[in-house]
């Protein structure tokens, strides 16, 4: 029988971190492109869009990310849409974060007086220059915190995707348990690594959020 | 200049709002001449702020019609609403500015925009309304680093810029400490002077009086009584403009 070393497990962990780390930035940024189209469609004075929007965002929030992992796997499937367990989880992810992204940055963008949207509209500017020159400036020094916040879900999200057969960091941790019979000692390392990728961006939100609430720019 | 008949600067016909069941508007019918200023006086709840708001499209009236330099209001059309607003400038009660702007760029951000000014020239033009509003030097400040009455002439400067034809005035100086609200009315009156078409909702009466050409009672959303300023504070002719105006004092 071949021995492990501790090293042997957590160098075997650390390859698999990657695709964590890769899979949460694609999450993250995939999700707040659309989330930023759709924030734009929720804030236009379209009540349809606001509806749907709202819908879209209820739906994933009244849903386990369990099963939007399932659904992307299996459902693009029965579509016929040949998948991969990276696509799967690389699309449910960004829906996920999207509809997550939305919400905040909404709440965000709702504390902004509504004086600063009138004065904008009666100095002529158009609704997208109202968003872009007034509006989403001063959310944004609001949403930054939340945000980065956020990011923190998404990272302990991608476990997830290892019951769709994807290898990250959880998935590689199973399979190490198998081979080496240790799982108290392999999962305590499989959660450590999860802590130092998350503590230092958790750190980071809360200085953003002392930062940004001392200075004006 | 001949009395010929021009086209005027607002024209407002049996203008009704509405905010659910409560009509805050109940017909208004007003005409404004070009130069003309025109002071709004009325208990608050007697719908002055929101015919102002309607003018400029902030808010949106159910029936009745409203034009501005003869040109009709049109919700529906962002290209008129944008025509329109740059006709008419407004200033709020809480100044509303922006407040991740310098001052410079609060003022030249709608010309930038709007108007395609080149940043040379918006600059400009920014540091001649600072000028004028007597805040030369307050360019690169921040909003928050400046007194209410600062900020509001900063917002005057603002509307400036977009050189409007006509200024809405929505109780400009309410939020000011007192000793700050000459500094506001003094810009306010220059602009007067100038020949700016001025509506404003006030409660300065002196300021009304002085300034005005034209002073509107609006009660229960109507316009109740109007007239030159000296007759109508002088003599008011309905038992609710009586009431009014004693109750000031």
């Amino acid at each position: 029988m071949v021995e492990f070393t501790v090293w042997d497990i957590v160098s075997n962990l650390l390859l698999a971190a990657r695709w964590t780390v890769v899979l949460s930035l694609i999450a993250f940024l995939g999700g707040g492109l659309v989330g930023l189209a759709l924030l734009v469609a929720r804030t236009t004075p379209s009540r349809l869009l606001q509806k749907a929007v709202a819908g879209y965002v209820q739906l994933f929030q009244g849903t386990p990310l369990l099963m939007q992992l399932f659904l992307a796997y299996f459902g693009l499937a029965l579509l016929g849409i040949e998948t991969s367990a990276w696509t799967s989880a690389a699309v449910a992810l960004t829906l996920y974060s999207s509809a997550f992204l939305t919400e905040i940055w909404h709440g965000c963008v709702r504390s902004v007086a509504k004086g600063q949207w009138e004065a904008a509209q009666s100095l002529a500017l158009s609704f997208v220059e109202q968003l872009r020159y007034v509006v989403f400036p001063q959310a944004a020094r609001i949403a930054v915190a939340p945000t980065v916040g956020f990011l923190v879900q998404v990272v302990k999200g991608t476990a997830l995707a290892s019951v769709i057969g994807f290898v990250e960091l959880t998935k590689a941790g199973t399979m190490i348990t198998n081979a080496t019979f240790k799982p108290f000692l392999v999962y305590s390392c499989v959660a450590l690594l999860y802590f130092l990728i998350c503590y230092p961006i958790s750190l980071y939100a809360r200085s953003l959020e002392s930062r940004l609430h001392a200075k004006r720019s | 200049m001949p009395n010929a008949p021009e086209t005027p600067a607002i024209a407002i016909e049996g203008l009704r709002k509405s905010f659910g069941p409560n009509e805050v508007l109940k017909g208004i019918d007003l005409t404004v001449r070009a130069g003309e200023v025109i002071a709004i006086i009325g208990k608050s709840g007697s719908g002055k702020s929101t015919l102002l708001r309607c003018i400029n499209g902030l808010e949106t009236f159910e029936h009745g019609a409203l034009r501005v330099q003869g040109q009709p209001l049109v919700y529906q059309d962002p290209a008129a609403m944008r025509a329109l607003r740059q006709q008419v400038g407004m200033i709020f009660q809480s100044f509303n500015l922006f407040p991740h702007l310098s001052v410079g760029r609060n003022i030249k951000l709608a010309p930038g925009l709007v108007k395609q000014l080149s940043d040379a020239q918006s600059d400009e033009t920014a540091r001649r309304l600072l000028a004028r509003v007597g805040l030369a030097e307050k360019f690169d400040a921040y909003p928050d680093q400046l007194s209410g009455g600062q900020q509001q002439r900063v917002a005057i400067a603002r509307a400036l810029a977009m050189s409007p034809s006509i200024l809405l005035c929505d109780e400009i100086t309410s939020a000011l400490d007192p000793e700050l609200v000459g500094e506001v009315l003094a810009v306010v009156e220059s602009l007067a002077q100038e020949g700016m078409t001025l509506l404003m909702v006030t409660h300065e009466m002196n300021f009304a009086r002085k300034v005005s050409d034209r002073v509107i009672f609006m009660h229960h959303g109507l316009v109740h009584e109007q007239g030159a300023p000296d007759d109508l504070f002088a003599r008011p002719q309905t038992p609710e403009l009586k009431q009014f105006l004693s109750s000031l004092h």
